[in-house]
């Protein structure tokens, strides 16, 4: 069976399994294990420290597989240090210090919400990571609770490990092999949240995530772009588990589940094509360089003339498989550059591609002849410095090679178009060792006790108090609840006087068009309040406090300047009828004709003229006196 | 296995050990895992689990219904030995380790660390260290180093002096960060080398990734090949991985609790820097010995009944007293400021001379030197016999004064020796250059 991109997929037949994996930023006055503030700062580092790091030894093929690939490629890392804003735990010149208890009982609470077992004696560990995202070479993170429920439309979840962690530094680049890191992020405490892999519909996935985002919600995390991460186990039956990382926005993830299924399902494709062909992967690489010295392509000259190699390997029984299309605009040939990209290289040629990017038929035809390439048969080319270039086939050979098994156990990374990329090997249990420079952590009773005795409200538990306490609207209150304005809500209401349901719905809905239209409505804080008691007190009118808002965002007023700048002031009484006895005696010729059935278009005449500036239902009342008093 | 107590009993009794796979039941879940050993100073009421994903995880005993599921193996670490090539080539450079973990082995299985002793462990662990020279290597004992003792120094200087005779170009020793510069003085004292002698160690252990351990290595490597025949430490110049500096034995000391350019010189620029393998000399004027320009000679005999006292406002004649009482032979001040101590402790001073014990005083400034005529008590001090070292720090007066007192019991001799420089511990004349400050101002 041939799957079309476009295709729509029986998941169920498919045996699509998924699991999901949070990490939130907790927002605790300090780092998890060093008394830095938990912010990113963009000032300019003070110093940089340039590192190396090495997976650390074990017996013969323990060593990590993750590890172990990323060792290959001997980078430098240069990290972003501050004199204050970081120390020198996160240079990794300090033992860290003890646990942060403030981040503990964060994740007791969370762990009581999801219902979880939290473990007797909470052991910090080294989880090995030489990407350079961690100074020591590892990231500190410890089990603190197990075996969690949570109910779905669609079943139950099991919510399997809750673990707090240190957050990796941040990346900020790459350049001539140094990757570059900023050391403010590293040490945030986070919480990751992992289910089991039992999901088996995407809206399934986007329920639980929700759910999970309500109950971390109730407590001190961070809010924000990057404060919260959500990686996907994907896998179908007869494919492999996929960890696919930073998938950002929910909103794309059943495109992103949908595109990683098509690739598992063409990797098979292509393995049993492979199998029908009887493939097979050479091990020798060959040097194009003799062959190639006259090329026209710029990238292959470059690297001749500047010491470097053209290398080539054979593939047997791959032609025609490497162009194939896996995920939309992505193909198999794309994978194969993945893991070559990984020791440095920009990227392959392939037969398949082949003539182009400057490498002529005649070219092919004389590559061809020299790897004595059958019908069936293909070759991959690299061009770069000699030992990154052997690397890079290596790798690809490796990933070939796989493709005879059908589909890798594979980190991958979420793009924007919903396709993924190759990051790394599924990382092994055999990368966790234990964190000797921090004791072991009994959780007392005690403790324990006490944050369940002092949970914070639940998101839905907050609903239904609002609901009925301010008589809101089901709808509303829910806005209120999942923008996390609830609080503010309460205080503008306690304060002001306002009737709730108009505080809600300003709240809920006018300020997220405040920010569609680009305004920071985060910076109103006090002009809100200061607005709202402006409408308390009569000075303005309820149509008018958008209007007042904008005016206190875009030209900094007080909400009283901006009543008054925007002519938004409420008219007396008075003023009102003036304006209105105008507009009847403006209008005599239609009152005569049609009587009271002139009201609306006066109605309408006179709100044009007094919007904002007076109530409505006074307008609507002086307006009918008026013409009374002109019939009569 | 280190349980104990409680913990303990309960894993006899149902014929649990380190290694065996069990299931913990508690009332609302089950844990399954590895049994895994639990540190030494821990409590008797939980059991430490591996988890599948790796986690490990305490479990309290306490209501817990523990099943054996199956037996394993006591992990155990069973590498074959290497067959290594002797490269006519390149140079012997032994490595003779003392302890610390400038090179391990992780267990993952049970996460525990073992230290690696043998030459051969140290080249899994760094395999780059035989492209730049022929490596053997010996583990002569396994301390920490703040559990040094003078017998260890002479042990050690032997048995690099075993390696010299037995050929090496070279000798690195393999120590702890905490006293290195004690034993780095010591060697200097007793060993006349016509080969360099490193010292190294790591202030990260190897045990991890981001460990200096490898950097050091390999400098140390690098220099132990170099033409400056004396006794050094090698050990990072900055807390950038891709430089070392080279310090005088004598002139070294661990400035910092955890960062890796801990030790500095001081009273003195460092020898070299270590760059990419090359090793090169940081002030051209600076003498040293070269390689093959003495006979190797050792002179190990001590006297370990030293007194180290730092001298502080609220000092008493006590402590001095207890020494003189106890039969010390000797005595080493670190002094406040250009070399004092409060006038009240002189009667305790002048009782030390009568009775023939050498009081040697040093500054507990680190940087400058002694001067005991620039105020009164001063002067009443070397009335009462007390010998300045100069410049010479206190950390290397002490070994100093261990090792002169080996050598003679004469008072005047010792005296004389300790004003002596020998192998580059004093110098007569004060650089502003050697005194470091860098606030960026």
């Amino acid at each position: 069976m041939v799957i079309k991109m476009d295709e729509n997929i029986d998941y169920d037949k498919l045996g699509l399994m998924m699991g999901l994996e949070i990490h939130q930023q907790l927002n605790t006055t300090k780092k998890l294990f060093c008394p830095c503030e938990c912010e990113l700062t963009d000032k300019k580092p003070k110093y940089r420290v340039l590192r190396y790091l090495r997976p650390t030894q074990s017996e013969l093929g323990k060593i990590d597989r993750a590890a172990f690939e990323e060792s290959r490629r001997e980078l430098t890392f240069l990290y972003d240090a501050y004199p204050h804003h970081t120390c020198l735990v996160e240079t990794d010149d300090e033992p860290p210090h003890p646990l942060n208890q403030e981040a503990l009982e964060i994740g007791l609470i969370i762990a009581t919400l999801l219902d979880m077992q939290v473990v007797d004696e909470f052991h910090t560990m080294r989880k090995q990571v030489i990407d350079g995202s961690n100074t020591g070479g590892f990231q500190r993170t410890g089990l603190l609770a197990i075996r969690g429920h949570m109910e779905t439309p669609y079943g139950k979840v099991t919510i399997e490990n809750l673990c707090l962690e240190e957050d990796a530094a941040r990346r900020m680049g790459q350049r001539k092999g140094k990757v570059e890191f900023r050391l403010d992020r590293l040490g945030i405490p986070l919480l990751e949240i992992t289910t089991d892999p039992s999901m088996k519909r995407p809206e399934q996935v986007r329920e639980v995530a929700y759910q999970i985002g309500q109950v971390l919600r109730s407590t001190k995390v961070k809010r924000g772009l990057g404060t919260i991460r959500q990686d996907l186990n994907i896998s179908i039956r007869e494919g492999a588990r996929v960890e696919v990382k930073g998938v950002q926005d929910l909103d794309s993830m059943e495109q992103l589940v949908k595109n990683e299924v098509l690739r598992q399902l063409k990797l098979l494709e292509i393995k049993d094509e492979l199998q029908k062909r009887d493939a097979q992967v050479e091990d020798k690489i060959h040097d194009l360089g003799e062959q190639l010295k006259d090329t026209e392509s710029k990238i292959i000259h470059k690297a001749i003339k500047t010491g470097g190699k053209v290398l080539a390997i054979k593939l047997k029984g791959y032609r025609g498989l490497i162009g194939k299309e896996v995920q939309p605009g992505r193909r198999f040939g794309t994978e194969l550059a993945g893991y070559a990209k990984k020791m440095g290289v920009a990227g392959i040629f392939h037969t398949d591609e082949l003539p182009a990017y400057g490498i002529t038929s005649r070219e092919v035809e004389i590559i061809n002849q020299f790897l004595e390439i059958e019908e069936e048969d293909a070759f991959i080319l690299v061009a770069d410095e000699k030992d990154k270039a052997r690397n890079a086939l290596e790798e690809v050979q490796r990933r070939a090679e796989m493709a005879m098994g059908g589909v890798p156990e594979e980190t991958r990374k979420a793009l924007d178009d919903a396709n993924t990329e190759y990051l790394r090997p599924l990382p092994t249990a055999s990368r966790m060792y234990v964190e000797t420079d921090i004791p072991t952590q009994v959780v007392s009773k005690e403790l324990l006790g006490y944050v369940q005795a002092n949970l914070p409200e639940l998101p839905k538990e907050k609903e239904a108090r609002i609901i009925d306490g301010y008589n809101l609207s089901e709808d509303l209150a829910h806005q209120l609840v999942r923008q996390n304005r609830v609080e503010q809500f309460e205080e503008i209401v306690a304060e002001c006087g306002v009737e709730p349901t108009t505080v809600a719905s300003l709240l809920a809905y006018t300020l997220k068009e405040l920010r569609r239209e680009g305004l920071n409505v985060e910076n109103l804080s006090d002009s809100l309040k200061g607005t709202f008691q402006l409408l308390k007190q009569g000075k303005i009118s309820k149509d008018a406090v958008s209007e007042v808002l904008v005016g206190v965002l875009k030209e900094n007023w007080t909400p009283e300047e901006a009543a008054g700048n925007l002519n938004l002031l409420m008219l007396s009484g008075e003023n009102v009828s003036t304006i209105i006895v105008e507009i009847v005696s403006a209008n005599e010729k239609l009152i005569t004709e049609r009587k009271m059935g002139a009201m609306g278009s006066l109605m309408g005449m006179a709100m044009k003229e007094l919007k904002g500036k007076a109530d409505g239902k006074l307008v609507n009342k002086l307006l009918k006196e008026e013409i009374q008093k002109y019939l009569q | 296995m280190s349980y104990r107590g409680r913990a303990k009993q309960f894993l006899e009794s149902q014929n649990i050990s380190i290694g065996d796979m069990i299931s913990i039941k508690k009332e609302a879940v089950e844990y399954r895992g590895m049994l895994l050993d639990r540190a030494e100073d821990a409590d008797q009421l939980h059991l430490v689990l591996k988890m599948a994903s790796g986690y490990n995880v305490g479990i309290a005993l306490d209501g817990a219904e523990v099943e054996l599921l199956e037996k394993g193996e006591k992990p155990e670490i069973n590498l074959p030995p290497l067959d290594i090539q002797q490269d006519p080539e390149k140079k012997d450079v032994s490595i003779i380790s003392t302890g610390g973990t400038v090179a391990s082995i992780i267990d993952y299985k049970t996460g525990a660390v073992h230290p690696a002793f043998t030459a051969d462990d140290l080249l899994r662990a760094t395999p780059e260290l035989l492209d730049e020279a022929n490596i053997s290597g010996k583990a002569i004992m396994n301390i920490l180093s703040e559990n040094m003792k003078p017998e260890f120094w002479v042990q050690a200087a032997q048995a690099v002096a075993d390696e010299i005779s037995g050929g090496a170009d070279g000798v690195v020793v393999a120590h702890g960060t905490d006293t290195m510069h004690y034993t780095a003085a010591a060697l200097s004292f007793i060993l006349e080398t016509p080969v360099p002698i490193v010292l190294t160690g790591a202030q990260r252990s190897s045990d991890r990734p981001s460990s200096d351990a490898f950097l050091n290595l390999m400098s140390s490597v690098a220099m132990a090949k170099s033409d400056i025949a004396e006794v050094t430490v090698c050990m990072h110049s900055t807390e950038n991985d891709n430089q070392a500096h080279i310090h005088r034995g004598t002139r070294v000391r661990k400035m910092h609790t955890s960062r890796r350019d801990t030790f500095n010189s001081i009273n003195s620029p460092p020898m070299a820097r270590v760059k990419e393998g090359k090793v090169k000399i940081i002030d051209k004027n600076f003498h040293y010995h070269k390689r093959g320009e003495c006979q190797l000679e050792v002179n190990d005999s001590l006297e370990e009944k030293v007194g180290f006292i730092k001298s502080y406002p609220g000092i008493t004649t006590e402590l001095l007293d207890y020494h003189i009482d106890n039969g010390y032979k000797g005595l080493l001040i670190e002094g406040t400021g250009l070399g004092h101590c409060p006038d009240h402790l002189i009667p305790s001073l002048q009782r030390a001379a009568d009775e023939k014990i050498p009081v040697v005083m040093t500054s507990q400034c680190l940087y400058g030197r002694t001067n005991l005529n620039v105020y009164s008590t001063g002067r009443k001090l070397l009335t009462a016999g007390v010998i300045p070292a100069g410049d010479m720090l206190p950390e290397v007066a002490y070994v100093k004064l261990v090792w002169a007192l080996g050598q003679t019991s004469q008072r005047e001799e010792v005296k004389k020796i300790m004003q002596t420089n020998l192998k580059g511990e004093i110098n007569e004349k004060s650089s502003s250059k050697y005194f470091l400050r860098d606030y960026g101002e």
